[in-house]
């Protein structure tokens, strides 16, 4: 069936319609993916080893980079704040000030970048080449759900990795800070931690927390619908890879600056 | 019994599927020949219940593909075996692992009962020993026979073919139809294969439907479709070329 022409003058607005329609259609599929997701997620039969693989591919492989970026972040802040700081004389804040600002904003933003950069674009690819290469399609026609083998347990990886990737990451940005601010620079070791355990309260932690589980699913959700609609070949799973490493990037800060402004 | 009436798939508002009829009876080997882009996968992914037709129907056992939705499609595609074009085969697992998924995912089988059935379905594609080695470490003939064994291995009522000898040379182009043949006299199932394999696929063939433009424009025996006047059959079936291509 042919469409019916246009008449010159309205084509613009018939472009634009077509294009807020595509929006929202993206949307509703975007969010209809993480719908059948946790439906997967929450329905039985549950599926123990791919979720097992999954904590294991987006968890234990992003240790090394996460301790990397952790430890250099830590050791970034200790000197700047402490440089900061003794401008005021207020060097004995440097605990605080590392802490805080790695607990509550840079261990659950970063940590999340650090993972997305590492896990969420291999996500991708690989869903994506399962994609081209029909496994996905192989899956669905032996009755099986790639939702329930594929997309659930990368999410539930994700609410359970994230958190602890970002723990993981403050302790060592902590000791980080204690590396330049203490061993470096001369401040004394109480002052350094005992200031820490003064201002830091559970209200810090658990607004890091809520950060990294959302985050997790910011990632995973993002990745894996991604990987999941690819078309095109190795240059659709390229592009798919980049957009799925963008738009997760992107959607951290927002939902950061997000959940900064409504968290205590 | 499957049976395809008037259906009818278009994207972008292009045709590609233009009024399908077509009956496989049970048991039989339907092959579906037709150019390059003439829709054949489309029409195969319709069987498959992987894409949604534009109109018509696609009855399989008298259950109307068209309308189901979840796990009653996933009923219907319990009686699926299908073998794809590049094998599909699962490349994170072994060969071994990549038959035994279906029988461990599927049914509530003993790890002896699924060995004994993964070790019987390697030994009909000839594969026994090479279980151990990922689908990358094997040659693309054997990929091939892994997927058959992995379609076959749950004994599928149907199992569908997508074009399964692309990309191989003819000797292994004709093992893997006899092997096709000979599976099929042994477990009885109706096949439905896409294939560009001409002549060889009149060999296996019990019935051929030649697929043109969106369309079934020819079907019949494999010596009713070789003795066809229609000029479109004739020149597919002799490769002849096309000025308009």
């Amino acid at each position: 069936m042919t469409e019916p022409d246009v008449a010159p003058a309205l084509r613009p607005f018939e472009s634009l319609g077509r294009w807020a329609t595509g929006i929202v259609e993206s949307l509703g599929r975007f969010g209809s993916f993480l719908a059948q997701g946790v439906a997967a997620l929450v329905t039985p039969p549950f599926k123990l080893w791919p979720l097992l693989g999954r904590i294991h591919y987006i968890g234990f492989r992003s240790l090394l980079i996460i301790l990397l970026t952790g430890a250099f972040t830590g050791m970034v802040l200790g000197l700047q704040i402490f440089l900061t700081l003794s401008r005021f004389g207020s060097e004995a804040f440097l605990g605080p000030a590392v802490a805080l600002s790695l607990i509550r904003e840079l261990g659950p933003v970063l940590a999340a970048l650090m993972v997305t950069g590492r896990a969420g674009s291999a996500l991708t690819a690989e869903l994506g080449i399962m994609r081209i290469t029909e496994q996905i399609d192989a899956l669905t026609v032996m009755a099986l759900s790639p939702m329930r083998y594929l997309v659930a347990p990368s999410l539930l990886a994700g609410v359970l990795t994230f958190p602890l990737m970002t723990a993981l990451f403050d302790v060592v940005g902590i000791f980080g800070g204690y590396l330049v601010g203490v061993e470096l620079l001369g401040l004394s070791e109480g002052t350094y931690f005992g200031e820490m355990q003064t201002f830091v309260d559970l209200a810090d932690i658990m607004t890091g927390f809520w950060k990294s589980v959302s985050f997790g699913i910011i990632v995973t959700w993002v990745c894996t619908y991604k990987g999941f609609h690819v078309s095109r070949g190795a240059e659709g799973v390229a592009q798919a890879t980049t957009q799925a490493v963008v738009l997760s990037s992107v959607l951290i800060l927002v939902w950061d600056y997000f959940l900064g402004t409504v968290l205590p | 019994m499957i049976k395809v009436s008037r259906l009818r798939k278009s994207f972008n508002g292009q045709p590609v599927l233009n009024g399908i009829d077509l009956e496989v009876p049970d048991g039989s080997i339907t092959i579906i020949i037709g150019r390059s882009g003439g829709g054949k996968s489309v029409f195969l992914k319709h069987l498959l219940g992987l894409m949604r037709p534009d109109g018509g129907s696609i009855e399989v056992g008298g259950v109307d593909l068209a309308r189901l939705h979840g796990r009653a499609l996933d009923e219907v595609r319990k009686r699926y075996g299908v073998v794809f074009q590049s094998g599909a085969l699962f490349d994170s697992m072994t060969c071994r692992d990549n038959v035994a998924f279906p029988l461990r995912e599927k049914f509530r089988l003993t790890r002896a009962n699924i060995t004994k059935r993964v070790d019987r379905a390697l030994a009909q594609v000839e594969l026994e020993g090479i279980g151990d080695k990922y689908p990358e470490e094997v040659s693309g003939g054997m990929r091939k026979r892994v997927a058959i064994a992995r379609a076959l291995v749950t004994e599928p009522e149907i199992v569908f073919f997508d074009e399964p000898t692309t990309g191989l040379d003819p000797v292994l182009v004709n093992t893997i139809h006899h092997l096709i043949l000979e599976l099929h006299r042994q477990l009885h199932f109706t096949a439905v294969m896409v294939s560009h394999e001409i002549p060889e696929i009149f060999e296996i063939a019990d019935r051929v439907g030649m697929l043109h433009e969106g369309r079934i424009v020819e079907l019949g025996s494999p010596a009713a479709i070789q003795a066809s006047s229609n000029p479109i059959v004739q020149q597919f079936i002799r490769g002849e070329p096309d000025s308009r291509a």
